[in-house]
């Protein structure tokens, strides 16, 4: 079981850490992915080696990919909406507001 | 395995299922007549939420869906609440004359209503998978809203600012969450409650590094919702950058969510960390110290804002530390005055947020300056202005001294109960003496619509939709500020429905 939540925290952590550094959107949004993905991972893992006579935690990773597909869909239209103002997905340049 | 059905009771359901379908209807309607609807989708949501109050009067207390759902007295005083931010939201976007909004009047109040129909399904969840699902659908219409200027710059930025950040801190609270699933082997919040009790015995109270993790986790998640320093980034430019009405529904009804969703993991849920016979403050004072934070970073950069909605921002930020302190001190009054501050601070920041609106929709201009002078042209709207502001900053007949009042009073009853609370008296002593910094910048504000010797270009006359919610802004201001017991009545029954003692 330690395994599985070990993996778990390594791809919380690479998620963590790759949407501190990077500068693509896109790049932030697929580490945004691997934490979500990190969660799931916990929460099937708990589900079959503390508590194997349930299906919440299963139920629960079913969700987490479906509210994490809409949160992709719209991540990615307004990424296409930066895209046409700035010609460009950089986060760097996105920063007009400033204090 | 046989699965049981629980007893599902739809019943209980009824607002919430209504307003969605009532949200669903309207784009179909605005669709159906190829959007020459004028302003009818607007008047249609706004029917579309007095019915849902209604229904919602009339459904009560009760359970539904198994455990899952509860309409308890927390969930319905929450859910009065996000109706009215909701109701004020799409009145102050009534008058508004950008193309974006005009073009597409359908979607935007629909998503308004999608919003509103998560925060009502988060504020009856008692088990974290619905309280998950109410609170991403809450977010996830809420990015699109603040992008809704789609070919301007700022609008974008803060969608896809708001985007990011909505979706870390969900990516976090979750993470959270599967550890308090590990640990706890249910996701029942109840039930939870007894579980981290029993798991704490086990281990003789020394709760170990995973809760700790998990707390850390579920604070940052949390705390990003309410903009709660040091995850308060976001929230200047998202609010700047977004249309005014929606800052105004992030800054009430999405901070309510907030607040629900911390006072159900947290306060009700990790309850038996705060039981003061068992762990006394064990992250009380991690909260009280962001709340101090909050206070401080808000009013003092508050102060050397330019920018009218950023001012509000960071106003707002600022706001959340006082509802903390009612929040973290752990009684009866506590949580009462959480709720009756939340309700204040809607009348006062959303009708702030119509005057604003309205105001930059007339004049293109959200700077403090361009108020100079205002009193003399259009006088209704500074004075109702003023009277927002003044509320915001806690002036004695107003409902938002009330509130500070309320929360400070809870703060110091805990303080003088339990010894080891001692740290709320500095917590108090903070905002109070924040308070005054605060009283400068809307001061501010006041002054520079009233004694100045310059004349405003703008007249502006009022719009009726814009006109009524700047009334039920005033007169909850000054009905709540002077008559408050109904509704601190209603409010006190929160805690006691939660299982707090009262003495």
């Amino acid at each position: 079981m330690l395994y599985y939540l070990g993996l778990a925290a390594v791809l919380f952590s690479i998620g963590l850490f790759g949407v501190i550094t990077r500068r693509n959107v896109i790049g932030i949004l697929m580490s945004l992915e691997l934490m979500f993905n990190a969660a799931n991972i916990n929460f099937v893992t708990f589900n079959k080696f503390i508590l194997n006579d349930g299906l919440t935690g299963q139920l629960f990773a079913i969700f987490i990919v479906v509210v994490a597909a809409a949160e992709a869909t719209v991540g990615l239209a307004i990424v296409l909406l930066l895209y046409r103002n700035w010609r460009g997905i950089n986060t760097d340049n996105v920063s007009i507001m400033k204090w | 395995m046989d699965l049981q059905l629980p007893e599902l009771n739809l019943l209980k359901m009824l607002p919430e299922i209504f307003l969605f379908l009532w949200a669903l209807a309207i784009i179909t309607f605005d669709l159906g007549t190829r959007r020459k609807t004028g302003a009818t989708v607007g008047y249609l949501s706004l029917l579309g939420l007095l019915i849902t109050g209604l229904i919602l009067v009339f459904t009560g207390y009760g359970r539904g869906f198994g455990n899952m759902f509860y309409n308890d007295p927390l969930a319905l005083f929450f859910k009065m609440i996000f109706l009215g931010a909701s109701f004020m939201a799409i009145g102050s976007s009534f008058g508004l004359t950008n193309q974006k909004i005009v073009n597409h009047r359908g979607e935007y109040f629909a998503l308004i209503l999608f919003s509103t129909v998560g925060m009502m399904f988060l504020s009856s969840s008692n088990e974290l998978l619905s309280l998950y699902i109410g609170l991403e659908l809450t977010t996830i219409p809420l990015f699109v809203l603040a992008a809704f200027f789609k070919d301007n710059k700022l609008s974008v930025e803060a969608g896809i600012k708001y985007l990011v950040v909505g979706a870390f801190s969900s990516a976090l609270l979750l993470y959270g969450l599967s550890f308090l699933y590990g640990m706890t082997g249910t996701t029942d919040i109840l039930l939870m409650k007894v579980n981290l009790a029993v798991t704490q015995l086990k281990f003789e109270g020394n709760i170990g590094l995973v809760l700790i993790i998990t707390i850390i986790l579920l604070l940052a998640g949390i705390g990003f919702k309410l903009s709660l320093p040091p995850f308060h980034q976001w929230a200047p430019d998202v609010y700047e950058g977004s249309p005014t009405p929606i800052a105004a529904f992030l800054s009430v009804g999405s901070k309510a969510a907030g607040l629900v969703a911390f006072a159900k993991i947290m306060v009700n849920g990790l309850y038996a960390f705060y039981d003061p016979v068992m762990r006394p403050n064990d992250w009380g004072v991690l909260v009280g110290v962001l709340a101090a934070a909050a206070m401080i970073l808000g009013n003092v950069v508050a102060i050397r804002q330019n920018n009218i909605k950023r001012m509000l921002a960071y106003s707002s930020i600022a706001q959340v530390g006082y509802i903390m302190i009612g929040m973290v001190s752990f009684n009866e009054l506590g949580l009462a005055s959480v709720a009756f501050y939340i309700f204040a601070y809607m009348f006062a920041n959303m009708g702030a947020f119509a005057v604003v609106a309205f105001f930059e929709d007339k004049t293109g201009s959200c700077q403090i300056e361009s108020y100079t002078g205002l009193a003399k042209s259009s006088p209704v709207l500074s004075i109702a202005m003023t009277v927002f502001l003044l509320s915001l900053a806690g002036i004695p007949p107003l409902a938002g001294f009330l509130a500070k009042f309320y929360v400070f009073a809870a703060a110091i009853k805990m303080a003088q109960a339990e010894g080891s609370y001692n740290w709320l008296y500095w917590l108090v002593g903070i905002g109070l003496l924040t308070s005054v910094f605060a009283l400068y910048y809307y001061a501010n504000v006041i002054k520079t619509m009233f004694f100045s010797d310059a004349d405003s270009p703008y007249k502006l006359s009022f719009t009726l939709p814009v006109f009524t919610v700047i009334m039920i802004g005033l007169v909850g201001v000054f009905l709540f500020g002077l008559y408050p017991e109904p509704i601190m009545k209603f409010a006190s029954e929160i805690p006691t429905s939660l299982g707090f003692i009262v003495d």
